[in-house]
């Protein structure tokens, strides 16, 4: 007896062991490297594009923006809008739970919308319209406005940092200003705090209760459906080349974007697929500093303007000739605003047109300081262009090296170029923080609470504000014409062209969704 | 002996009090605002100001100073600005890749290099001895991440033998932590191997020429008894400094290794900390280095009264 029972446990014992090899076996992993380190969890608390897409893993939206910059409802099944505009109201899908097992609440909303809108600057727009929120039900909420709003839409379903991510009420309770502790959203993904080490691995399971939408994925909207048990993102595989070997050689899936010097060799690879899932993409930008000479004279930033021909500038940083577009437009080309309207200075202008307009601006030879980031291999040719091309306009420059943080604290700075300043920088922005008159950080005159460069315009701050108070979508457009026309008026900055960054994955992954960002949901392994 | 380790051990405290001020005041200095990082490149100067705030850096320098102080004197490294952790725990979690691929380097470098040298010695002006030379400009003069491209290439790309990146810890098996560390460890071990090899050489060199190596091979001992019980035990001094020396730098070493081969140590750590200007993190680690520093020497010294009892503390 003691002879049998013990084969049994033995076979039992066997059994489960092979069962859960095989379980373990079956589990598909999706291992891929990110654009970035992934530092700050909270994705309200930082604009950081890699918090971004933590909070896409695990959190989800009210609304979302799809693959042609159409706003889709998410998370919120209806809603109504009273005939004044001022009463919106928002019923909630069924069956949406957060990972610890409550369901979402209307009052989960009402405290993760107050809470985005003091850090997002969209948000802020909308906060200054939102006279109160409540929960009448727990499947409903309600925004009550002061006065008609013509964004809460686009505001509520921005695809991009800060993203007005849902959380359980007491989380979003938390302090804007204080980064939250727990990490529990109702998105597609769990994190797994646990297994999560800094600057080396971040992980996350499928949520096995997510309730994905019936239509297919495009941008942030549709299903959510994840294909794979659990997905690595191997932070500490930060080396270009490194990334592309281990691609090859199949010890990770997927590279979120790829360094411009790696594509033509990849695209060789028959094992390997580039996939430019991002189609907006990119757009680079050269912000003038309004408050230091030469370009606190508008003449001369028009002359600045005038001489940027975008071609030249991606040629020499992008290289490969799909890859990149020139667009005349401050908002990003191929997104509903987008327009050539007022763009002439730039878009018709040449070296020669460039030189007239910088004698005419009275321009006295005072240097301009130009911050040159070497290590983002995505800008860092950009200076160089920017410089040479204002030389040939005439101007005097000087083109400071410096790593990227350097950069980004030098560019706060508002103190002269000569005293630790700047006059000029050049750096890329996702579409849609550039594809609208509220998002656009260049379009911001607010002088002092402006982005970087401060400009000072109220004839801009008029338009932003009608805009934001426009119902009517004819009108909008005709509104976002004139500002990117005052825009370029006052030369507020120079868009320098766009770009796409592929992803590169193993042939066998397939179903990257298409929109503006690094998504993980319907990414099907083989 | 012993009060002689009192004595080292207490002049690491001036050290490493010099040390942290310096870092402390060179970070201040260095450009880069850490909370405009932090913040995003989206972030007004509001917000920045608000995080800076947070983070207690809109403080005068000597009050952020005195507050160091204190932490550290309470044992206290304080807390990463950029990912949220004790900075204590940060370096626990990244101490241990690090040691790992130092003591296989190490292994590997002296397993290698101290034969080497004593053969070229032995065969001085020979072939072996020019190809040791040959190799040692190599080793001194290849960049660690040439070396580091080639061998993944050739080993994991090509032959497929070994993992191209990553580090698994030794509680995952034995054999992965080996696998994953081989190529690293090479790539950082030929310099090492091409010093030490040099010094051995040099100092075995040396030691053959002295009267009780004639003396040895006169009583009739073998060559390689000569070699190994004579001359390269008196040459071990120096030999003993190099290695030392060698343990030292390759905390310098280990931050390229680690970079390309994806290791999460503490080289990696320090990088990502300079470039988020993590200053408690840069703090720390430098500190950790500083004392790993001090140590090894302290171990080196000690090593003298092994290798030649003449020598007393």
């Amino acid at each position: 007896m003691l002879g049998i029972g013990f084969a049994a446990r033995f076979a039992a014992l066997l059994l489960a062991l092979l069962a859960s090899a095989t379980a373990l076996a079956q589990d598909k992993v999706l291992r891929t490297v990110p654009h970035s380190n992934l530092a700050v969890l909270d994705p309200i608390w930082t604009t950081a594009y890699m918090s971004r897409n933590h909070g896409y893993m695990i959190y989800d939206t009210l609304f979302g923006t799809d693959e042609k910059s159409q706003i889709k409802p998410q998370m919120v099944d209806s809603w109504t809008e009273s005939p004044d505009h001022r009463l919106w109201t928002f019923k909630l899908r069924k069956g949406l739970e957060f990972h610890d097992g409550k369901p979402v609440t209307g009052e989960d909303v009402v405290a993760s919308i107050s809470r985005w809108s003091k850090r997002d600057s969209m948000g802020q727009v909308l906060a200054t319209f939102i006279e109160r929120m409540d929960a009448p039900a727990p499947d409903t909420f309600r925004m009550f406005l002061r006065e008609p709003c013509g964004f809460v839409l686009e505001a509520l379903g921005k695809p991009s940092a800060n993203v007005p991510f849902i959380m359980p009420k007491r989380i979003a309770d938390t302090d804007a200003f204080k980064q939250i502790e727990e990490h529990i959203g109702s998105g597609p993904y769990v994190f797994k705090r646990d297994e999560f080490k800094p600057g080396a691995i971040a992980v996350y399971t499928r949520n096995p209760k997510y309730v994905p939408r019936k239509e297919p994925p495009s941008g942030t909207t549709g299903s959510k459906q994840v294909y794979v048990d659990r997905v690595e993102w191997i932070l500490a595989l930060r080396d270009a080349q490194t990334q592309v070997i281990a691609l090859q050689k199949g010890e990770i899936d997927m590279i979120e974007r790829v360094p411009f010097e790696q594509i033509v060799p990849l695209r060789a690879d028959k094992t390997i697929e580039l996939v430019k899932k991002d189609p907006t993409g990119f757009q680079y930008i050269g912000r003038f500093n309004h408050l230091h000479p030469p370009f606190n004279n508008v003449k001369v930033r028009r002359a600045a303007i005038a001489a940027f021909d975008q071609e030249a500038f991606l040629k020499a940083q992008i290289g490969v000739k799909d890859l990149y577009r020139t667009c005349p437009s401050m908002y990003t080309c191929g997104t509903t605003y987008a327009t050539p309207v007022g763009s002439e200075i730039q878009s018709k202008s040449n070296m020669r047109k460039a030189q007239a307009l910088l004698k005419e601006s009275g321009y006295d030879g005072t240097t301009v300081v130009i911050l040159k980031p070497t290590d983002i291999a995505t800008i860092n040719k950009l200076p160089d262009v920017g410089a040479q091309l204002l030389r040939q306009a005439g101007f005097k420059v000087d083109v400071q090296a410096m790593d990227w943080q350097t950069m980004v604290g030098r560019r706060t700075k508002k103190d002269p170029p000569d005293k630790g300043g700047w006059n000029l920088f050049f750096t890329a922005f996702v579409a849609p923080d550039m594809w609208n008159p509220i998002a656009n950080f260049g379009l911001n005159g607010a002088c002092e609470k402006a982005w970087q460069g401060w400009p000072c315009d109220a004839r801009l701050e008029e338009l932003r504000s009608q805009f934001a108070h426009s119902t009517d979508e004819a009108a909008k457009r005709k509104i976002a014409e004139q500002l990117q026309a005052r825009g370029f008026e006052i030369g507020t900055h120079a868009p320098v062209g766009e770009y796409v960054a592929p992803a590169a994955v193993r042939k066998g992954v397939r179903g990257l969704v298409t929109g503006p960002g690094d998504f993980y949901w319907g990414i099907r392994k083989d | 002996m012993l009060p002689f380790i009192a004595r080292r051990l207490a002049a690491t405290i001036p050290v490493l009090a010099i040390v942290a001020v310096l870092v402390f005041l060179l970070l201040r200095l260095t450009p880069g605002d850490p909370a405009a990082i932090l913040a995003g490149d989206a972030a007004n100067v509001e917000q920045i100001a608000k995080i800076r705030a947070g983070l207690g850096l809109d403080r005068s320098i000597p009050v952020q100073f005195a507050i160091w102080l204190g932490q550290m004197l309470s044992g206290d490294l304080g807390e990463s600005f950029y990912f949220k952790m004790k900075v204590t725990d940060l370096i626990g979690q990244r101490i241990e890749p690090t040691l790992a691929l130092a003591a296989v380097t190490i292994v590997i470098a002296v397993l290698v290099a101290v034969p080497l040298g004593v053969l070229a010695a032995w065969r001085f002006g020979g072939w072996l001895d020019r190809a040791l030379m040959g190799f040692s400009v190599l080793g001194f003069s290849v960049p660690v991440f040439v070396l580091a491209y080639i061998l993944i290439w050739v080993v994991s790309l090509k032959l497929g033998w070994l993992p191209v990146q990553g580090y698994r810890r030794i509680a995952d098996g034995f054999l992965p932590f080996l696998r994953h560390l081989i190529l690293p460890s090479i790539t950082l071990s030929v310099i090492y191997i091409a010093l030490i090899a040099r010094v051995t050489r040099a100092a075995v060199l040396d030691t053959l020429g002295e009267d009780y190596i004639r003396t040895a091979r006169a009583k009739g001992l073998s060559e390689s008894r000569v070699l190994v019980r004579h001359a390269l035990a008196n040459a071990a001094v120096p030999i003993a400094t190099v290695i030392g020396l060698g343990i030292a730098l390759l905390i310098g070493g280990v931050v390229v290794t680690e970079s390309v081969y994806a290791i999460p140590g503490l080289g990696r750590l320090t990088v990502d900390a300079v470039l988020a200007r993590d200053f408690p993190t840069i703090q720390g680690v430098i500190l950790l280095f500083s004392f790993t520093y001090v140590l090894v020497n302290l171990l080196v010294d000690l090593s003298y009264v092994f290798f030649d009892p003449r020598i007393r503390y």
